[in-house]
């Protein structure tokens, strides 16, 4: 019987990916033991068997985000498991790369579907320019699955949780302080995001592109000119050299398509471009297109959206 | 104060994407390498602003060809003190990370930076496996970092926030956008490159743990269908009726 690990960050609300990388599990046959450490309740924890997990142990003892002690405390607990899957968030990048050195185990970074038949793994390459197909050499395999690529299915009920506390080394990355944005969807985590670029002119003509983000309980995105010239945070920046995004609708407004850009969205399900131009190189990307007047076209989609959701 | 920054090369950013041989391999033909835009615009001139402002030694490192000499020239015009390369074809991040923390392991580094992934394979791999190779803690995809005498202070993105960490030297940490902004080499720093130590290194590591079977292009979108700008009722419409998005 095949037997895999699964981790989940157990400090932080039980969020979609954590669905995501149990169903990758159940997917790929046999049994699953879900690891977590952190604070977070047991009752929710359970619900992973939903997803198709036996059981969760969760580690009360390791409090923090120490990827040095967690990866230590997975491989005490691994020799027998046959893939260890992660989500590829700022924790897999982390622990998942130092285990594979741990049990000299290939890893697989940014797994997008589930292995072929021949037993490689799709991955995002070139910034989503292209695939690749990777296969480990080792008798251990570690996955670290890119957040929505596959959809959580529901199959089982819930499951038993085991606490621990058990320390595993010392904790060396100490946490300061947490901030946490007030109300805002976080970016990475976002199934909708409304995105602006230079075409909309100035920080003063952003309460529009908030407003119909609201509509839509969407979260706002921007190029990079335009955070580097601070008409909106950093964190905002998406695209090559910012944050690299999956949502299910990415909506562009006022931005041009350029590769670099394009390299951070290329990913979303759906894309909708708004430009004055159109022969705006991201039209050739889009799904869907509306050559306008942003100024003019944002009022009108919003006021549509809030007229949809009233019917519904 | 001795830091070490790992190097990558990556195509320009404007490079097509092609492969050859059965798609087995990535098509050069053509393709200009840069330096990997975070080692670049972040790690190392994070770590060289560290040197200015407190004193430090910065070497960098690359495990690849000779030909890989021009990006770490590029490096060193930056400001860089003196660069290594490990004589090796990077195969895979397993064999890349072991041969630099198989260097590094009696070298007394205080610090090693990567950057935060590199944008031709996104593995985010390296930093995490030189850290357990060389058993120190790792902070990774920080977009702050400063120096407190032994102790550094950095953030980063977690799920849901930003978290501000203090870690103890020596320590690894991949670097995001944030830590520091691009700088131009100038003439001198060009001038002074060419006379700076730069070392070859025979491999130690023979060992992999991955490779790529194949490569493939995405498909091509089929073509966009264009919404009357005065019609937002049919847009949304679709978007939940055809695309199922909302
Ligand atoms: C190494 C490297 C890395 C890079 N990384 C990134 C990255 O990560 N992310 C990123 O975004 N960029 C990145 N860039 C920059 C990128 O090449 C582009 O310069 C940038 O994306 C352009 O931003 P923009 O589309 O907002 O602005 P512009 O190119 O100026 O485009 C503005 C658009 O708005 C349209 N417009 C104007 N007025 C209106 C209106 N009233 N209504 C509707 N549309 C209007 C115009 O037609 C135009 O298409 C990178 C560049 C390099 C060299
Ligand atoms: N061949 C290489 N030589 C030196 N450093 C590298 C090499 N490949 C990757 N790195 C470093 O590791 C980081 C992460 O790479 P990756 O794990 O491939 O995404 C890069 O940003 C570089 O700092």
């Amino acid at each position: 019987m095949m037997k895999n690990l699964v981790y989940i960050n157990g400090n932080s609300h039980l969020n979609k990916a954590a669905f995501e990388v149990v169903t990758y599990a159940k997917k790929l046959g046999g049994d699953i033991t879900v690891l977590a450490s952190g604070n977070m309740e047991s009752s929710l924890l359970s619900s992973l068997g939903n997803y198709g997990a036996k059981e969760v142990i969760i580690n009360r003892g390791i409090t923090g985000n120490d990827d040095q002690q967690i990866a230590a405390w997975i491989a005490s607990k691994a020799p027998d498991a046959n893939n260890i899957i992660f989500s590829h968030d700022f924790q897999g990048k982390a622990i998942a790369p130092r285990l594979s050195v741990r049990l000299k185990a290939g890893l697989i970074a940014g797994a997008v579907s589930l292995p072929e038949a021949d037993g490689s793994v799709k991955v995002n390459v070139f910034s989503g320019k292209a695939f690749g197909f990777v296969k480990t050499h080792s008798t251990q395999r570690i996955i670290s699955l890119l957040p929505n690529s596959i959809a959580p299915e529901e199959t089982g009920t819930h499951c038993g949780v085991t606490e621990i506390n058990e320390e595993v080394g010392a904790n060396k990355v100490r946490v300061i302080s947490v901030k946490k944005p007030e109300g805002a969807i976080p970016l990475p985590e976002a199934e909708l995001v409304v995105s602006a670029g230079r075409g909309l002119k100035g920080p003063e003509h952003w309460g529009m592109i908030e407003s119909l983000a609201n509509s839509l309980g969407a979260a706002t995105a921007c190029s990079r000119p335009v955070a580097d010239i601070g008409w909106r945070p950093h964190h905002e920046h998406v695209g090559q050299t910012g944050v690299a995004i999956r949502p299910n609708l990415y909506i562009a407004i006022g931005i041009s398509g350029a590769i670099q850009h394009l390299a951070g969205v290329n990913g979303s399900k759906v894309i909708v471009v708004i430009n004055t131009d159109s022969e705006a190189p991201f039209f050739k990307a889009a799904d869907y297109g509306v050559v306008g007047d942003a100024f003019e076209v944002i009022p009108k989609l919003t006021e549509a959206i809030h007229k949809f959701k009233a019917a519904q | 104060m001795k830091i070490l920054v790992c190097i990558s090369k990556a195509p320009d950013t404007t490079s097509k994407i092609a492969f050859t041989n059965n798609n087995s391999t990535f098509d050069e033909n053509g393709v200009q390498y840069i330096v990997n835009p975070y080692d670049e615009w972040y790690a190392l001139v994070r770590a060289l602003e560290i040197k200015e402002t407190s004193g430090a030694d910065v070497t960098i490192i690359t495990v690849g060809r000779a030909e890989d000499e021009a990006i770490m020239r590029k490096a060193l015009a930056i400001g860089a003190d003196e660069a290594i390369r490990i004589d090796a074809d990077p195969v895979d991040a397993y064999m890349v990370a072991s041969e630099i923390s198989n260097y590094a392991k009696n070298q007394g580094f205080d610090l090693v930076l990567t950057g935060k992934e590199t944008i031709n394979f996104n593995g985010s791999q390296i930093g995490g496996m030189i850290a357990e190779g060389l058993n120190l803690p790792y902070v990774s995809i920080a977009s702050k970092l400063d120096v407190n005498g032994s102790t550094l202070t950095l953030e980063r993105e977690i799920i849901g926030g930003v978290e501000e960490v203090e870690v103890g030297l020596p320590a690894v940490v991949s670097c995001a956008k944030g830590m520091a902004e691009q700088r131009i080499p100038n003439m001198r720093g060009i001038m002074a490159a060419r006379t700076k130590p730069l070392h070859v290194l025979p491999p130690t590591v023979t060992e992999t743990l991955t490779s790529y079977v194949s490569f493939a292009s995405p498909q091509a979108k089929s073509s966009v269908k264009l919404i009357d700008p005065n019609n937002m009722d049919e847009l949304v419409s679709l978007l939940h009726s055809e695309a199922k998005v909302i």
